[in-house]
């Protein structure tokens, strides 16, 4: 089974369609024989070592112990260990001072002068329309009546951004100009992208306690890879006759970067500006269960509160604070042509909306007006209420076909096993999909989560997954093929997909929940809603990327409309395909994390109580790498036989 | 902007270089947003005063109480600090809370960061008497008259058995931060139950109006003061009567929750510098059927946690005043 050739190129003609030659049907035989004797193999063992060399969860396990004993060491010496007095504690104190500073200076701007900011910016960027979105978008926040939330919202976004720019560029730079700089740095990137953003928490409160400082480090950290991303690609990208010519005038090495390696790399790194905003922004509900001010403490209590209504709403504020900055950002990145005319007009516009803005601060009430606010929280309750009310048997149904019928199964099947059984199928299994490498890496990840006694607790996690992936990926897929083949259905399809895509993932556990109670099913569903639009997307690019003459051809000879689906299209599509698994099951995890939230358990609770209670500590750090393993692992697993590194599309989480 | 925050960044790296003694934790407190000023006799307000709010709507009831008169009365400017009940404890120690108004025990906490660390004190009970325990739906003590004995659940585990609780039957718990033993005692008292995590009050509440309803099977943590037990009627079960110190290993507790006798704690900076703020917080005491009140409002009445508080103040003029300071 493990040097079973795997088919990287799809047939440029499809085969004829009903007569397989015999050789051929043979060939497919053999192929297909390692794979069923392996899963044969797998079975056999399965029933033959069931209920032996299982690892069963021990919340009194060493390994906690000891991290809480770390943390009680932190805890004590916090105030008179040097690396706390003059390294932790002074980033801490001047990360809050910068958080403080911004924070100061947007409140201090007042409503209309952050309006009239925007605008001026959006105008620079971009022009009218931009400045307009700009303006309304943030008028928008204010009318929703979170204008104080937001402020802090994009306060904290705004240092974590700045903070990830000042390391992330110029290590790009770096990565972008040293092969061997480049080789340390992506793995380290693929990894803290794929890290649910739950497991970097426990942490950070370790050393840096908890408020807006922790939170703007958290978010830094997670906005941080994006920006070196881009920047190395963006320097790798200048032309090198353009650098040559630079060096044959003279120009120092200093000069050749300043003058044209950046200049010319300018607008790709204003992409990665724009990616780390996103990215920053997705981090504002999750930092608010470490008392981060803003948008993200609503929605965490109106989670709390199973209000629908009300985490809808400031979810839509972030998404308006994520439109403008997204705007801006994109059109400052393109090439700006005109001459000296029209950077006048440019910075002139800038000027005077930013100054009208500014000037209307005194005028108007200091906070945002209450009477152009308006109520959504009740209607939408109302309909959540009715839906209730009404479809209570339906919704139960849904829940307990797939807790009965999926999870419960899977997760004892997973937990009995031994797990030496698991891990090698695991290892197979990538090796197989993914190459030698692959397998031995995600077999590595598995042992690392017995390693940290928390297999049972992994194996729960990875049920979830796993049912949820099979289920985002079917719908994804169906999704994908009917935008691919009606124009009409895409046309509808793509802004239902887009606002999935830019909320909050927060935000879906709330309907979710009111409408499945809590539990693992629950999780299920949001992340259904979390992932299916990136797997949708990419299997209809995948398939419309196909080329028209392929399909055209393949009509000529005769082939039925599911004929050309299936053995033209979707084998053509296949690296999309492959990559919208991908991310379909990585986003699939960070969305079961969270759901622990809503009582989906696992070691996603793990994490939240060892935020939550002191005894729990060390279990949730050992839960957050475990997750990190888990992470790993999936992603090393879908990640394809050719070894191509996944691009990271991973917006909000 | 970008050179707001270019000069952000300098500042900040400015101040990190040039100060050299070390920095302790609290230090960056009068950095924080809003520094708690309640010392300064500033011009417009009296100062800033930040008030943890945990997870449950009896401890907002308290709190919304709290910051209408420290705002309305006292011209306090109050920032509330939604965090967990054990954080907040830290947030004593970081400088980003000054207040925790309902603190249901925690021995271990206090012992830490009032004893040890020194940067909390107590600041009195609030007068609620607090009760953690097991409950079932009353329709089911009826039914089933032994069910309210422990020892009698393992016979009943089948009913509570749920999709989620793995072949057990399900004790449905509350937010993961929560003060709870049930984990532990489950296993000590050997039941056939496995703890399940709602994940919030209000889970537990639409739990149980659904099991009274609907009349579905349902065993969970509950407490009070909680308003509900206004609307539903729970019945608590009966575990091995709480002594003093049974339950000081929290990994070997097998007796009941203690009776809880609600108190306040704030931080040591805000004890000595409060002023009225403190003094106001000092002398808050009221009765859990007045916390149900203000929380009934605030969650079956569509009242904002300020709106539910001015009306309680408002009809209970000579409680609040015994309250203010001198």
């Amino acid at each position: 089974m493990v040097s079973a050739p795997v088919r990287t190129a799809p047939p440029p003609m499809p085969p004829p369609a009903p007569p397989v030659p015999g050789p051929a049907r043979a060939r497919r035989l053999v192929r297909w024989a390692g794979p069923a004797a392996g899963v044969v193999a797998v079975v056999a063992l399965y029933a033959a070592f069931r209920g032996t060399a299982v690892l069963p969860h021990d919340d009194d396990a060493a390994l906690f112990h000891w991290l809480n004993d770390a943390r009680d060491w932190v805890d004590a010496n916090r105030n008179s260990s040097p690396i706390f007095l003059y390294v932790v504690n002074y980033i801490r104190l001047g990360v809050a001072e910068l958080y403080t500073l911004v924070q100061g200076g947007l409140v201090a701007l007042g409503w209309p002068g952050l309006i009239g900011l925007a605008a001026g910016l959006g105008w620079l960027a971009g022009g009218w329309r931009i400045a307009l979105v700009a303006a309304a978008g943030f008028a928008g926040v204010g009318v929703l009546g979170f204008w104080e939330a937001s402020v802090d919202t994009l306060a904290l976004t705004l240092s974590a951004v700045t903070l990830s720019l000042l390391i992330g560029i110029p290590l790009g730079i770096w990565a972008g100009r040293s092969a061997r700089v480049r080789r340390i740095v992506t793995p380290v990137l693929d990894v803290m992208q794929i890290m649910p953003t739950f497991s970097y928490l426990s942490p950070i409160l370790l050393l840096f306690l908890i408020g807006p400082a922790s939170a703007t480090i958290a978010t830094m950290i997670y906005a941080m890879p994006p920006a070196i991303r881009i920047t190395a690609l963006a320097v790798q990208r200048v032309p090198g006759v353009t650098v040559e010519a630079s060096e044959s005038l003279g120009a120092t090495g200093l000069q050749t970067l300043l003058k044209v390696r950046l200049p010319l790399a300018l607008n790709t790194i204003m992409l990665g500006v724009n990616q780390t905003i996103a990215a920053a922004l997705s981090m504002v509900p999750l930092v608010a269960l470490i008392a981060a001010p803003g948008l993200g403490v609503d929605l965490i209590r109106a989670l709390a509160r199973v209000n629908v209504g009300a985490a809808l709403v400031p979810g839509v504020a972030i998404v308006l604070i994520a439109i403008v900055l997204d705007r801006v950002t994109r059109s400052a990145a393109r090439r700006r042509e005109g001459g000296r005319r029209a950077r006048a007009v440019r910075w002139g516009g800038f000027a005077v909306l930013t100054a009208a803005g500014i000037a209307l601060t005194p005028a108007l009430a200091t906070e945002f007006p209450e009477q152009w606010q308006v109520q959504v929280v009740r209607p939408i309750n109302d309909v959540v209420d009715w839906i209730e009310g009404h479809w209570y048997v339906f919704t139960g149904f849904l829940n307990d076909t797939v807790a009965y019928g999926l999870l419960n199964p899977l997760q004892d099947v997973l937990t009995s096993a031994p797990w030496w059984l698991v891990t090698a199928a695991v290892l197979a299994f990538a090796w197989r999909v993914s190459g030698p490498a692959a397998g031995l890496v995600a077999a590595a990840c598995l042992v690392g989560v017995a390693a940290l006694h928390l297999w049972e607790h992994g194996m729960e996690t990875l049920t979830i997954v796993l049912v949820a992936s099979l289920i985002t990926i079917a719908v994804g897929l169906a999704l994908g093929v009917a935008a691919a083949r009606s124009r009409w259905f895409a046309a509808g399809l793509r802004p239902v997909l887009d606002a999935a895509q830019t909320m909050p993932s927060f935000s879906y556990l709330l309907p979710a929940v009111a409408l499945f109670s809590n539990g693992r099913f629950t999780a299920i569903v949001a992340s259904l809603i979390y992932a299916v639009p990136v797997v949708a997307r990419l299997v209809e690019d995948g398939l419309r990327a196909v080329p028209a003459t392929v399909i055209e051809a393949a009509r000529s000879a005769g082939s039925t409309d599911r004929q050309v689906l299936w053995k033209v299209q979707l084998p053509m599509a296949r690296n999309s395909l492959l990559l919208a698994a991908n991310q379909g099951i990585v986003m699939t995890l960070a969305m079961v994390v969270i759901g622990a939230l809503v009582g989906a358990g696992a070691l996603g609770y793990d994490v939240v109580a060892g935020i939550a209670q002191q005894e729990d500590y060390g279990k949730g750090f050992a839960a957050g790498v475990a997750l990190v393993l888990l992470g790993v692992m999936l992603d090393r697993i879908t990640q394809g036989a050719n070894g191509r590194r996944s691009p990271h599309k991973k917006r909000n989480a | 902007m970008k050179k707001l925050r270019l000069i952000a960044g300098v500042i900040a790296l400015g101040l990190a270089a040039n100060a050299c003694g070390g920095a302790k934790v609290e230090d960056d407190s009068n950095a924080a947003p809003s520094a708690s000023a309640a010392g300064s006799a500033a011009a417009s307000a009296a100062g800033t005063v930040k008030i943890a709010i945990n997870p449950w709507v009896g401890y907002e009831a308290d709190a919304a109480v709290l910051a209408y008169l420290m705002e309305h009365e006292l011209g306090y400017k109050v920032e509330k600090v939604t965090l967990a009940e054990e954080p907040s404890w830290q947030g004593m120690e970081s400088g980003d809370v000054d207040v925790v108004i309902e603190n249901w025990g925690h021995e271990d906490l206090k012992k830490k960061y009032i004893e040890e660390k020194k940067v909390a004190v107590e600041a009195g009970s609030t007068g609620n008497k607090g009760v953690i325990g097991w409950y079932v739906p009353e329709w089911m003590a009826q039914k089933y008259p032994d069910i309210t004995d422990y020892k009698n659940l393992n016979k009943y585990a089948d009913l509570f058995k749920t999709s989620e609780s793995g072949g057990k039957g399900q004790l449905l718990d509350g937010d993961p931060s929560y003060v709870t033993n049930d984990e532990a005692l489950v296993k000590n008292l050997k039941l056939d139950y496995k703890v399940v995590y709602a994940g919030s009050e209000a889970a537990l509440i639409k739990a149980a109006k659904q099991a009274t309803d609907q009349k579905k099977p349902l065993l969970m943590y509950f407490y009070e003061p909680q308003w509900l037990f206004n609307q539903v009627k729970l019945v608590k079960i009966n575990l091995p009567v709480w002594e003093e110190g049974c339950d000081s290993d929290p990994k070997k507790v097998a007796c009941d929750y203690p009776p809880y006798d609600l108190d306040k704690i704030v931080s040591k900076k805000f004890a000595d510098t409060g002023g009225k703020a403190f003094d106001l917080v000092k002398n808050f005491q009221w009765t859990n059927d007045d916390q149900n009140s203000v929380a009934d409002d605030m969650t079956n009445n569509g009242m904002s946690a300020e709106d539910a508080a001015k009306k309680w103040v408002e009809a209970n003029a000579a409680k609040w005043q015994a309250w203010m300071p001198k």
